[in-house]
């Protein structure tokens, strides 16, 4: 049933030349040789262009580690980790800027995961499934995670500190100020509300990959719903629910914008000791120490060793969320259907 | 007939509850889990909608109140004022100072000044290597060269910011006899550093989610492979590459530590790249430790965070409708 | 008027002008019908017909659905399953359902049966260990998991999976078992397994199974019902229906003039 293909006639001066090809021209066009030599000059810029763009960007990358790298670890030791800063900040370790953020994210994990995953499991299997009010608070969610950290400093400052914990001195504390000032707590709850956008996203990514197969199987069985999520939905998310944890953990650990001003205090001659003090952190110690040091070539090696420090830091958290991913995927790659 | 079959844990409508086995109904405390549970998601998703509402509000008083008036207004601060020592009307921002100045354009364009450039680099550096990676890296090499390209988006942003400050700055000043150490220039080239990862990886699931049909065709039909990159992927991939573009633009504009550690934090209104500039978030982050709770800079600051909200929030939008379109003129589902 | 030329045999289940509408598409005229206990009624009919909507209805299924609206009235030895004080869950303990396509539990094989135990609120293992092992004996499994109760379910064959939905099924002691064509997605050997699993089910259960295989329905079931464009055609017995059928679409369909 093919239908004859009409041919151009050829041109008075012969046969067209057989060697044409796919991109066989009628009559005239550019030769077949320039055409593909146009063609090898084009991949290989492409191939040039693209290939120094991906080395530019592992360029990058390794520089600055590699400087940070070089330059810390003269001063990076286990004393380093362990021992108070000393000197004006030119000798001694950063132990109390660790155990601050430490602290701190311990602090905005117990908060942001209950609350968190509660808020993902609501959206998604309890929330009326197409109604605006839930579209509405998706996008809202998808905004916060777009919010520029900055302004959570501001909310912080002026929600938490100046209205609920002044609110607080006045009720509890008979107007001595106690919360009404930046601390740990304040600074842990604006650094939750900060990565609640990561738990909750990655929450729900994470209940949405279970299949509904397993929800029904376990209805059929007369489940309630709380008995579904529980014993079957979640434990599967389980993996997902991890990696957006330890991932709302790194980011944690790393933003300083949002507590330059909810909490957190350059020298400090004691360790935070209940939740409304103020405590030291390692990404503000960079922060200060780099800009407003008075003898910066002094405090270039402590500095340099506590950027290391910060750095391992978020590596290995980083680390640890692609592992529990990979190993997740692992897991459910060869089960079944 | 309803039948019941007694004991505590019987049903009280017709159908007899408990079946053979005589299972218990569910314990109690699964409904007060589930109450707990819907309160705290309600608490989280009016914590949300309270940080929009409360910064705004704190911006308010700009608007109506007659004591920050004296201080300052919206037209003093978006229009150029004559203040007394400078020969013409200028921007200027100078909110700690016997008059208090508070012209906002230095530190818009100071803004966009940062976040082009950052765009400028970030974006080819970017989709760049998400092409690379989609065309020229075999398998093994992709899966380690990812995690790879992760590992320059977990680095925080205060230590971007630090090598901007200790290495970058000086690099180039010798390089390009820069007169201000810190500048835009150096700002904008750090700031990339933070985007390219986003760029980056969304670019690469673009490209890898363009079906093998499309590439095949224009194969078969004797492209070679840079007319099917030019032709086919790169139109073809353009939705997701918009997104991961108006990601970090969204993210450069919002970005503060990088920014107010390198771009030397000088509110100056001008057009050149290597002059030091001021940025929102950077005045932000740099004021807000002295102003007084509720005062005129107070209250500004507040507005400048308003101001930040809205357009990354407008960015993210705009970049949404962009794709949208994008999607219905390529003929896809979205 | 309902479909039922029993005069002998107790009704299980009694269905009287059942509809379904999924929005505003009506997917199942008003069926009435009688299920017989302790017998196998097959459902058979072309795709769409309504069949697995039909079963769906018997054990609330369908409500899972946003869109669906279930009109009529379903009985159970005389109950009603459908009402507004009356919870699904208890309906399910007494109606049970095994899927088309196997759904284990990435759990261990034993905690799969165990699930719907352990959901009833039983706690003691002894029991729940007897009850595991009488369920996996009944849906003939028991032999080949016997040694391996700990292992993965996602590890076994695909006919052995869903043997061991059905021992999920079984293990909380349900009257009825519905079954969506079970054995759509296997192969003939375990195809042949779990028809004879049905029919040593059904002197403990009475079974009402989809299938788009009339063979199977013929070979399984003792009554059959078929359903066309959400219609309930005829019931009668299996061996009534294939060699006698009184409506003409039913004669079609077995056939083979539409399928």
């Amino acid at each position: 049933m093919s239908q004859v293909v009409a041919f151009p006639t050829p041109p008075p001066g012969g046969p067209p030349a057989l060697s044409q090809g796919a991109q066989g021209q009628a009559r005239g066009a550019e030769s077949p040789f320039v055409r593909q030599v146009r063609n090898r000059l084009g991949d290989l810029a492409l191939a040039i262009s693209t290939g120094s763009a991906m080395a530019l960007v592992l360029l990058i990358l390794f520089v600055v580690i590699g400087d940070v790298i070089i330059h810390g670890s003269a001063r990076f030791s286990l004393r380093f980790i362990t021992s108070a800063p000393e000197q004006g900040m030119t000798a001694g370790g950063i132990f109390p800027a660790l155990f601050g953020t430490v602290a701190m994210v311990v602090l905005m994990t117990l908060a942001v995961v209950p609350v968190g995953v509660a808020t993902a499991i609501y959206l998604h299997e309890y929330a009326p499934a197409g109604s605006p009010v839930t579209r509405a608070v998706r996008i809202a969610v998808n905004n916060l995670a777009g919010v520029p950290s900055i302004v959570f400093g501001l909310f912080g400052l002026g929600f938490f500190i100046q209205f609920v914990g002044a609110g607080m001195d006045r009720i509890f504390m008979g107007g001595q100020k106690v919360f009404g000032q930046p601390a740990l707590l304040w600074a842990a709850l604006t650094m939750a509300i900060l990565t609640m956008p990561v738990v909750i996203v990655a929450t729900e990514e994470a209940l949405r990959s279970v299949p509904r197969e397993l929800r029904e199987a376990s209805l059929a069985l007369g489940a309630t719903k709380f008995q579904t999520v529980f014993r079957v939905v979640v434990p599967q998310g389980l993996p997902g629910i991890l990696t957006g944890t330890i991932l709302a953990i790194s980011r944690g650990a790393g933003e300083v914008a949002p507590i330059l001003f909810t909490g957190v205090a350059y020298f400090l001659p004691r360790l935070p000791a209940t939740l409304h003090d103020q405590f030291m952190h390692l990404g503000n110690h960079v922060y200060v120490l780099s800009t407003q040091s008075p003898d910066v070539d002094a405090t270039k090696p402590l500095l340099y060793a506590t950027v290391l420090v910060l750095l391992i830091l978020t590596f290995v958290l980083n680390l640890s969320a692609v592992v529990v991913r990979s190993r997740m995927r692992k897991r459910f790659a060869g089960a079944g259907h | 007939m309803p039948t019941t079959n007694g004991g505590p844990e019987v049903s009280t409508t017709s159908l007899s509850g408990l079946g053979r086995l005589r299972l218990a109904r569910p314990p109690r405390w699964h409904g007060m889990a589930e109450t707990l549970i819907k309160i705290l998601a309600l608490s989280a998703i009016a914590a949300v909608i309270l940080i929009f509402v409360f910064v705004a509000k704190e911006a308010l008083p700009l608007f109506y109140s007659a004591v920050i008036h004296k201080e300052v207004t919206l037209r003093q601060m978006w229009l150029a004022q004559q203040w007394p020592g400078y020969d013409a009307p200028d921007h200027i921002w100078q909110p700690v100072s016997e008059i208090p100045k508070y012209g906002v354009w230095p530190l818009v364009v100071g803004t966009i000044k940062v976040s082009f450039i950052a765009m400028l680099v970030g974006a080819p550096l970017g989709i760049g290597a998400a092409l690379w990676v989609s065309q020229f890296a075999r398998p093994r090499v992709r899966e380690i060269v990812k995690p790879v390209v992760e590992l320059l988006a977990g680095i925080p942003s205060v230590v971007l910011g630090f090598f901007a400050l200790m290495v970058m700055a000086t690099w180039m000043q010798d390089a390009f006899g820069l007169e201000s150490r810190l500048n835009s220039l150096v700002a904008g080239v750090a700031l990339s550093f933070a985007i390219i990862p986003v760029i980056f990886t969304i670019s690469e699931e673009a490209f890898g989610a363009v079906p093998r049909s499309y590439v095949e065709a224009s194969v078969a039909l004797g492209a070679a492979r840079w007319q099917t990159v030019v032709r086919v992927l790169l139109p073809a991939a353009s939705p997701g590459i918009a997104a991961g573009v108006a990601l970090g633009l969204g993210r450069a504009v919002g970005e503060t530590m990088i920014v107010l550690m390198a771009s030397g934090n000088a509110a100056i209104l001008s057009g050149s790249l290597t002059e030091s500039v001021r940025t929102l978030a950077a005045t932000i982050a740099a004021e807000l430790a002295e102003v007084v709770f509720g005062g005129a800079h107070y209250t500004v600051l507040f507005y400048l965070g308003t101001l930040l909200f809205i357009s990354t929030f407008v960015v993210n939008s705009a970049g949404d409708w962009i794709i949208a379109r994008m999607k219905r003129r390529l003929g896809m589902s979205s | 008027m309902p479909m039922s030329t029993t005069g002998d045999a107790k009704m299980k289940m009694e269905v009287r002008d059942l509809q379904v509408y999924y929005g505003s598409k009506r997917a199942l005229a008003p069926v009435s019908i009688d299920l017989p206990e302790k017998n196998v009624t097959a459902l058979i009919g072309p795709s769409g017909c309504g069949k697995s909507t039909f079963l769906r209805s018997l054990n609330r299924m369908n409500e899972l659905i946003p869109s669906c609206r279930v009109m009529g009235d379903v009985r159970l030895d005389g109950d009603a399953i459908y009402g507004p004080g009356i919870d699904p869950v208890v309906v399910r303990r007494r109606i049970g359902m095994v899927f088309q396509r196997s759904n284990p539990f990435p759990k261990s094989i034993f905690e799969n049966v165990a699930y719907g135990l352990r959901i009833g609120g039983i706690k003691d293992r002894g029991e729940i260990a007897g009850r595991v092992e009488k369920a996996l004996r009944q849906s003939a499994l028991w032999d080949e998991v016997k040694d391996r109760l700990a292992d993965n379910a996602l590890g076994l064959s695909g006919g052995q999976q869903q043997r061991l939905c059905i021992a999920r099924a079984l293990a909380v002691e349900p009257e009825v078992l519905l079954m969506d064509e079970p054995a759509s997605a296997l192969d003939p050997i375990a195809t042949a397994h779990i028809e004879e699993l049905i029919d040593e089910l059904a002197s403990t259960y009475t079974v009402v199974i989809v299938t788009h295989n009339m063979q199977q329905a013929a070979r399984v079931s003792d009554w059959t019902a078929f359903f066309y464009m959400g219609d309930l055609v005829e019931f009668d017995r299996t061996n009534s229906i294939f060699t006698k059928p009184t409506q003409a679409k039913t004669e079609d369909y077995i056939t083979g003039r539409f399928g």
